[in-house]
């Protein structure tokens, strides 16, 4: 099948030639600065944290592209076009959830970590067990997260190309996580970083051309817009309920959710492991408010997108398109700039789905790499430069499980990774994160229980929920062996994570040692002794 | 490729001076003296940092996530009111929510400022104090 036949066949929209074109520059432009970016990948610091060498505003344009998924770009601007008011709750917990980063995390963690999560978590605790802990907790994340995104990847497919079939899903999410070994191998974390800066960029430049021109069309006037998208798509789109607020158990499960959204972005491993690659804590803070300001102004374009998407594409042609809800803001950009702009957000979708695969990789690998192998099976005694050659076997590794993960989840509906990732980091990871900085008498062992606590009931209630069986648009389809009645098992995992932590310290006899208390405290807060940026 | 084995960011306090299995990043602390860190820490100008730090963050981060639960049970169970119109087609429900970004938005800035006037100038000079040895047990252990 050409692809325009397949175009003709379920677009209709669209020139998908040009689609791949435009991407097929994203990644000429990328592969180049990667390559370059590489010349000066040598140590472990430069392999894994950029040798620290990228400046606040970098780095938090960095995160924002890391971040803007393409869950939030095309997820948000549909639940809003389809669901009204209920889509932009969503990005609201996405945006609260940094201030949590900025105020509790991100400083701290500069100061007292090297490369990992772990890092941080086991200073002052014991080495090996707390490590390997947070390594287990760190790459389920990143498995979560990372299998959400090439399902994503085969979905886009379908709607952004016109290639409908199996075989021809299956093999651009091959090209796609090629594509991202080649990055990630050969880049490191600098190559890495500079992917996530220029999709950020472009992402955050389209999605401001379109909400222009959006808003344009209604004389700059939001109530007007407003006004439109409730004549077309009813009244209700303008207020809360119509995704959430159907039964007593959906609302409860929205509340779970906001948990998890507001409390698991400090937590989610491939974030935190950002704050490694700028020189100082202040940096690391710049990064945040940098962050923060990208990210919030993108999730208002997102209601203005999602908004006129409603008014000027509708709900219904929406929802018939291949892609479903994802394909509101490609028919926007269509209605809008004709193919032209449509092969631009075309494009920025993949070189999303493209950088957030990218910067998942390189966190895992790390934490295997560094935590796994050298802290706990090597004891600390890995020989000059096996590391990093394990952490670059481990990235093709995981590239692989990714692609056959990506084709097995094909036509599955697995959108709820990306909040069951959410719940993990926010039950299993930020209640160890928050003790280790603020809670002087914490222990090994409330570490370990909140950790795997936290981890081992957020997928155990997922298992047991309706979106694994028992309901019609469960993964499994034709059993049902569901007694969790809520989607989402944050407001049950992350009290448990915190109960955890708790109760695993004050029931343990033995103290740690204060001495090393004291350092992290101090080392903490002043940043005396922090890792510097190398020098080349 | 050559490069150090880089170790966790092992305490200083358990590392022996110069040792080479910490030295990836050319310049770091191992060459530092040895510093009593209960002692550092137990200091009048560290205490003040402490404090000033948590009474800040520890108020500011629950106002703001109690506001957002404030803000979440509104949506989900008070449709009525966030509907109520305000200005033309905007409502209750979307001044709330805008309101949501202006308040993240003056908190980043409103600690940006604090950071920089109240703990930068004051953990500069506790790391400053500390590099000169000033709660050193000398060097070598």
């Amino acid at each position: 099948m050409t692809f325009a036949a397949a175009a003709a066949e379920s677009t209709n929209v669209g020139d998908p030639l040009l689609n791949i074109g435009i991407f097929g520059g994203f990644v000429a432009i990328t592969l180049v600065v990667v390559l370059r970016a590489s010349r000066n990948n040598k140590t472990a610091a430069d392999y894994y944290a950029a040798g620290r060498s990228f400046t606040g505003p970098q780095n938090g344009t960095a995160i924002a592209g890391d971040y803007l998924s393409a869950a939030s770009f095309l997820g948000i601007c549909g639940a809003i076009a389809v669901n009204g008011y209920d889509g932009f709750l969503y990005s609201i917990g996405f945006l609260v959830a940094w201030l949590v980063a900025l105020l509790f995390v991100a400083e701290l963690m500069r100061n007292t970590g090297k490369f990992t999560m772990a890092d941080v978590l086991s200073f002052r605790l014991k080495q090996r067990p707390v490590r390997l802990a947070a390594a287990t907790t760190t790459l389920a994340v990143c498995f979560f997260y990372l299998l959400a995104q090439m399902a994503g990847a085969g979905g886009l497919v379908s709607l952004l190309l016109g290639i409908d079939d199996r075989i021809g899903q299956s093999v651009v999410v091959a090209v796609v996580g090629a594509l991202m070994i080649i990055y990630v191998l050969i880049g490191g974390m600098k190559g890495t970083t500079w992917v996530q800066i220029i999709k950020a960029a472009l992402l955050i430049a389209g999605a401001f051309i379109m909400t222009v021109w959006v808003l344009a069309i209604y004389g700059f006037n939001l109530s007007s817009l407003l006004g439109a998208a409730a004549d077309k798509g009813g009244e209700a789109v303008l207020s809360p309920g119509l995704q959430y607020g159907l039964t007593g158990l959906s609302r409860l499960d929205f509340v779970s959710l906001a948990l998890a959204l507001v409390l698991g972005t400090a937590g989610l491993p491939h974030v935190l492991m950002r704050f490694y690659t700028v020189p100082t804590a202040r940096e690391a803070r710049r990064s945040v408010v940098w962050a923060i300001w990208l990210i919030g102004i993108f999730y208002l374009f997102t209601l203005v997108l999602g908004y006129g998407a409603g008014a000027l594409i509708g709900k219904d042609t929406i929802l018939a398109a291949p892609g479903g809800v994802n394909s509101a803001a490609p028919l926007l950009a269509f209605e809008l700039g004709g193919p032209l702009l449509l092969g631009l957000i075309s494009a920025v979708a993949f070189a999303t789905i493209l950088a957030v695969v990218a910067g998942l990789t390189i966190t895992a690998a790390t934490s295997f790499a560094h935590d796994v192998y050298a802290s706990v099976v090597k004891k600390g005694k890995a020989g000059p430069g096996t590391e990093v050659r394990v952490a670059r076997i481990t990235v093709v590794v995981i590239g692989l499980l990714a692609i056959a993960g990506g084709i097995g989840v094909q036509g599955q509906n697995v959108a709820f990774l990306v909040a069951l990732a959410f719940a993990v980091a926010a039950s299993a990871n930020l209640p160890t994160i928050l003790y280790s900085l603020y809670w002087k008498r914490f222990s090994t062992r409330g570490a370990l229980w909140s950790m795997y606590g936290g981890l081992g009931s957020a997928v155990l209630l997922i298992a047991f929920s309706p979106v694994v069986s028992g309901a019609e648009t469960s993964m499994v389809q034709g059993v049902d062996f569901h007694w969790f009645p809520l989607t989402n098992p944050g407001i049950v995992s992350i009290p448990l994570g915190f109960l955890l932590g708790w109760l695993g310290t004050v029931t343990s006899r033995t103290l740690e040692n204060p001495q090393i208390a004291a350092e992290m405290e101090v080392r903490s807060l002043t940043g005396y002794g922090a890792e510097e940026a190398t020098k080349h | 490729m050559s490069q150090h084995t880089p170790q966790c960011a092992a305490p200083l306090a358990l590392m022996a001076q110069g040792d080479p299995m910490s030295n990836d990043a050319p310049g770091a602390a191992t060459r530092e003296p040895i510093t009593d860190f209960e002692q550092a820490q137990a200091s009048e100008p560290f205490q003040r940092l402490k404090r000033r730090h948590r009474s800040f963050v520890f108020p500011l981060g629950i106002a703001f996530l109690v506001w957002y639960f404030a803000y979440v049970l509104l949506a989900d169970y008070a449709h009525e009111f966030m509907s109520t119109p305000v200005i033309g087609n905007v409502n209750v429900g979307l001044i709330l929510g805008l309101g949501q970004f202006v308040t993240t938005f003056a908190i980043t800035t409103w600690y940006v400022s604090y950071s920089n006037r109240r703990l930068d100038p004051l953990a500069d000079e506790i790391r400053g104090d500390l590099a000169a040895g000033a709660h050193s047990d000398g060097g070598a252990r």
